[in-house]
């Protein structure tokens, strides 16, 4: 039995962004786990110690992505792999679906997979729920606990958040899970654990791998360029005043008088 | 010649300086306030292996090299120095002396809880009129057959109130005639009838660690927890320092950056006369300065690390890069104050507390003074180095992380 | 150009931004169709058309009661199949991003999530997405042929006036799931009860670590009450366990873009700014005028949260009644 987590690496959720005239966007060279992973590499290395399982980290990517790998490894993961073809460069949220849906096949005897809740560079779940169409399993997003979960008798339940509040589903096992910052606290890499990732040779699954053709892994969008935000106009008025009773009624004032309520 | 840190150091690295960010970070302030040491600090560390860092696997450690030691002080003094001052003691000064002078009983006695961070561990020679000059240490140690008896009081000893095992300099003849010769080296244990144990208060800088005093009333010390032979106690007493001398080093290394990183930022920050002062020339020199402290520091550091590595001697190399790194690291906090302005000597922002934290490590384990008569002597030759009955293993990476 | 709107609705009420994507269809295409899914949903087929759509498909069955992963996206991709609409649209709630996405690949047809601009260009949809934690806005576009899938933020787009007088077409349509082949169980559900929703919100009130505790939240709340919106806070706030996580605006936590957003005691980390940035006017409260929160407001108030949210909340209640 397998559970499987899919990790990546985004730019640092610190760096300034800054777009040239061409459209290129510039956010430095430092790429970091996509923070949503981390609690989806926690989320799977506690299963395994819970339960009887295998924990698998797969990351969809260049080589330099291949670090979200050693971190999963070094949290305690048994092993890493990576997928990438040359057909995948530019992939939207459906070939990347249908790639990481083709690897968990490839695994076999898997039981669950879960991802972050989104990926923090292209702010997009898209392919989270696509995967799970792939695969042809329910799909449990935005989980907070797994409350209960039973590899044997394949059923899992969880409490997810909604837009409204939040439910509790149970479901059958195989699942996709999407998880949100409340379902752990990250873990640390063991040092043992670094040990392990420094020397893990990572196996690369192309598309020949994964038995696909290139014309499975071409993407129905494009991005075409970036924008800057349009910028905001003015600086802050700092609302001064004798008292904050003044301070306030001449903020209600500004308020009213620009018709934002 | 070769720069490049391994990937086991570079994860390893952001590993503890994640923790010592999210941990301990956001609360660091408070306590050192409060003059009380971090209530999180020693068990963290403990469970996330940190105080066994570069203990050999089969002795409970995590089976690092010296150079990850450095980087680990760098990241826990980044934050604060009373995490790195854990390491200091509980692994330069004691973990490292047994793996160094002790037996193989020892070590499983010993230094495999401490590694394991079940026992934590303490360094006690300095006393209350024995600091530059430890020969002259009071405390005394007497045999009596299977037992040594030890009396004396020590002072500024770090982790006094906390540590399970704390290793002491006592004199076991203080008549001998060269007197460093009359020094002996013992494990003993809290648990010990006779020994008391209590806090200083009122520092200037490490206030969110633990610093106190042990006094030892007839306290009865088995034969088997001496360490080294009788009389070998200076020579296990020196090279301890040159073990804690290498994380005071690192982890001034650490305070350093910590100095350049919030200056750095707060130079981009802050704007006078309507421009950033990152943008005024004499901003630029001072963090152009404490770039170039953190980088030579580092190297002197490295350079040391290295040399544990190879299981070469290192007392000269560890001395000059210990008071190389804390003075700069005095210096550093000094003009990151300075270039906080009024905010920087308020604690408002951490940077006064960094100088208050690096005024310490000036200090102690071998004043700047000391480290500089250590320099001359080598150079004039006064000094040499001579082969110790028990050497600092060199790192072997198969016999430090196989499990037997 | 035929476009369907799924119109996502929890208990009977359906979601506000469900009309905006109605109104952005009306401005896309010829014929607007709503998909209308639940049980006992006749009000919204109907107001469906109200707010400006052609014809309504209607799925009232207890299987649809509550929104499922499983039934919604089959019955929504059967529908597109047999309808082959160019566009598909919804709302970029939760369940809309994951209904949606979960349909275009049952029909192997491209999407755009989360989207704050949308325009038609040849045919093709064309659109802008904030991306890099809301940094920068990436433009991106429809390259295959085929039906088109988007979901648009929440108040991105305008939300159209209702006409009584509309007329269309209710088409009856049956699930394509039976209840024993639905493999997931909604147990229970706790509703956010009397609060108003994050997403939904024109208001926000919003406290960070200045607020000192989970008491410090009072005047905050009282503030977003008096204002009739949402409270929110800053991960420092949420991490202290002073405020539970789904009050949470920022990079891990919730993406908000209200009328007016107002940040007490929140000193404006980037990862914040990422959670509501995209707000049309931020308001800052914080004893700290270096505080990056400043370079994004509007206006700002220098001094203790404590003494200024009481302030307005009277100054409110007096101008507003």
């Amino acid at each position: 039995m397998h559970v499987v987590v899919i990790a990546k690496n985004t730019p640092d959720t610190e760096a300034t962004v800054s777009v040239d005239a061409s459209g290129n966007a510039d956010w430095g060279d430092k790429l970091v786990v996509n923070p949503w992973d981390e609690y989806a590499i926690t989320e799977a290395v506690l299963l395994k110690g819970a339960h009887n399982v295998t924990a698998t980290v797969i990351t969809l990517g260049t080589e330099e992505h291949a670090e979200a790998l050693k971190h999963g490894l070094a949290i305690g993961c048994d092993q890493a792999i990576r997928i990438w073809d040359d057909a995948l460069a530019g992939h939207d949220g459906l070939a990347y679906a249908t790639a990481v849906a083709a690897a968990v096949n490839k695994l076999g005897d898997v039981s669950l997979v879960i991802f972050g809740k989104e990926l923090s560079d292209i702010a997009s779940d898209q392919h989270i729920f696509q995967t799970a169409r792939k695969l042809g399993w329910n799909m449990l997003g935005f989980v907070a606990q797994i409350e209960a979960i039973d590899f044997a008798a394949k059923t899992i339940r969880v409490s997810r958040l909604t837009e409204q509040g939040s439910q509790v589903v149970s479901s059958a096992l195989p699942a996709v899970i999407s998880v949100v910052k409340d379902i752990n606290e990250p873990k640390y890499p063991t040092f043992i654990g670094i040990r392990k990732a420094a020397r893990a040779e990572i196996p690369v699954w192309d598309a020949a791998a994964l038995g696909l053709d290139a014309a499975a892994l071409s993407s129905k969008t494009a991005h075409i360029r970036y924008q800057a935000l349009p910028a905001r106009e003015g600086a802050v008025e700092i609302i001064d005043g004798a008292t904050v009773q003044e301070q306030a009624e001449a903020l209600v004032d500004k308020l009213l008088e620009d018709k934002v309520l | 010649m070769d720069f490049a840190l391994t990937e086991e150091h570079v994860m390893a690295q952001q590993m503890v300086r994640d923790f010592a960010q999210k941990e301990i970070y956001p609360t660091i302030k408070e306590w050192d306030r409060k003059h009380a040491p971090h209530p999180d600090v020693l068990p963290r560390m403990a469970e996330l292996g940190i105080l066994g860092i570069n203990v050999p696997v089969r002795y409970g450690g995590q089976g690092f090299d010296y150079i990850t030691l450095a980087l680990v002080c760098e990241e826990l003094e980044r934050v604060d120095a009373t995490l790195r001052v854990v390491m200091s003691v509980h692994m330069g000064l004691n973990c490292m002396a047994l793996m160094q002078w002790g037996t193989e009983e020892q070590k499983q006695r010993f230094l495999a809880p401490q590694a394991r961070g079940e026992k934590y561990a303490a360094y006690a020679l300095t006393e209350a009129d024995a600091g530059s000059d430890p020969v002259s240490l009071r405390s005394t140690a007497r045999r009596e057959g299977d037992v040594y008896i030890l009396n004396g009081e020590k002072m500024w000893i770090s982790l006094a109130t906390l540590a399970d095992n704390i290793l002491v300099i006592a004199k076991t003849d203080p008549h001998a005639e060269r007197p460093h010769k009359g020094i002996t080296a013992f494990m003993i244990t809290r648990d010990m009838k006779g020994v008391t144990t209590g806090d200083i208060h009122g520092k200037m800088g490490v206030r969110a660690g633990s610093t106190g005093w042990i006094a030892m009333q007839d306290v009865e010390v088995p034969v088997e927890n001496r360490i080294g032979e009788e009389g070998e106690g200076f020579y296990v007493a020196m090279s301890c320092l040159d073990n804690g001398r290498y994380t005071v080093g690192a982890g001034a290394v650490g305070c350093i950056r910590a100095c350049l990183e919030d200056s750095v930022k707060y130079a981009r920050e802050r704007e006078t006369f309507g421009v950033p002062i990152a943008h005024h020339q004499l901003i630029k020199q001072k963090i152009a300065y404490m770039q170039q402290w953190y980088d030579a520091a580092k190297l002197l550091i490295l350079k040391a690390g290295w040399l544990k590595n190879q299981g070469q001697r290192n007392t000269r190399e560890t001395a000059v890069a210990k008071w190389f790194a804390t003075d700069m690291s005095v210096k550093a906090a000094l003009e990151a104050v300075q270039l906080h302005g009024a905010y920087g000597f308020s604690d408002e922002y951490d940077v006064e507390r960094y100088l208050r934290n690096a005024k310490g490590a000036v200090i102690y384990e071998g004043s700047s003074e000391i480290q500089q008569l250590i320099q001359a002597d080598y150079a004039l030759e006064y000094r040499k180095d001579k082969p110790l009955r028990c050497e600092l293993p060199a790192y072997d990476v198969d016999y430090w992380q196989s499990e037997v | 150009m035929n476009v369907f709107v799924w119109i996502e609705q929890h208990n009977g009420t359906p979601v506000a931004a469900s009309w905006e994507a109605i109104g952005l269809a009306r401005q896309l295409g010829d014929t607007v169709t709503a998909l209308v899914l639940g049980q006992g949903v006749d009000d919204i087929a109907q107001a469906a058309i109200h707010y400006g759509a052609d014809a309504v498909l209607k799925a009232d069955d207890a299987t649809l009661a509550q929104v499922r992963f499983e039934p919604y996206v089959t019955l929504i991709a059967h529908l597109v199949q047999q309808h082959n609409p160019d566009i598909v649209l919804a709302a970029a709630t939760i369940s809309g991003r994951e209904v949606l996405a979960g349909a275009a690949a049952d029909v192997n047809a491209a999407m755009l999530p989360d989207v704050i601009e949308l325009s038609l260009e040849d045919g093709k949809l064309s659109a802008a997405r904030p991306v890099l934690g809301g940094k920068v806005l990436s433009v991106e576009a429809v390259t295959a042929d085929g039906p088109q899938f988007a979901t648009l933020r929440s108040r991105a787009f305008p939300m159209p006036e209702p006409d009584a007088n509309r007329s269309g077409t209710i088409t009856e349509v049956s699930p394509v799931l039976a209840d024993d082949v639905i493999a997931s169980r909604v147990e229970s559900a706790a509703e956010l009860s009397g609060q108003v929703s994050l997403t939904d919100a024109s208001v926000i009130v919003a406290g960070g670590r200045g607020v000192g505790g989970p008491e410090g939240f009072a005047p905050v709340k009282e503030l977003a009450d008096v204002l009739g919106g949402a409270l929110a806070a800053s991960r420092a706030a949420v991490d202290a366990g002073w405020i539970p996580y789904e009050h949470q605006v920022g990079q891990t936590g919730k993406v908000v873009s209200p009328d007016l957003y107002i940040a007490a005691g929140i000193s404006g980390a980037i990862q914040h700014q990422a959670g509501m940035r995209t707000s049309k006017v931020i308001v800052a409260i914080n004893r700290d005028a270096d505080a990056p929160i400043f370079r994004l407001a509007r206006y700002g108030i220098v001094g203790d949260l404590f003494d200024v949210l009481p302030a307005l909340a009277e100054a409110f209640r007096n101008r507003l009644g």
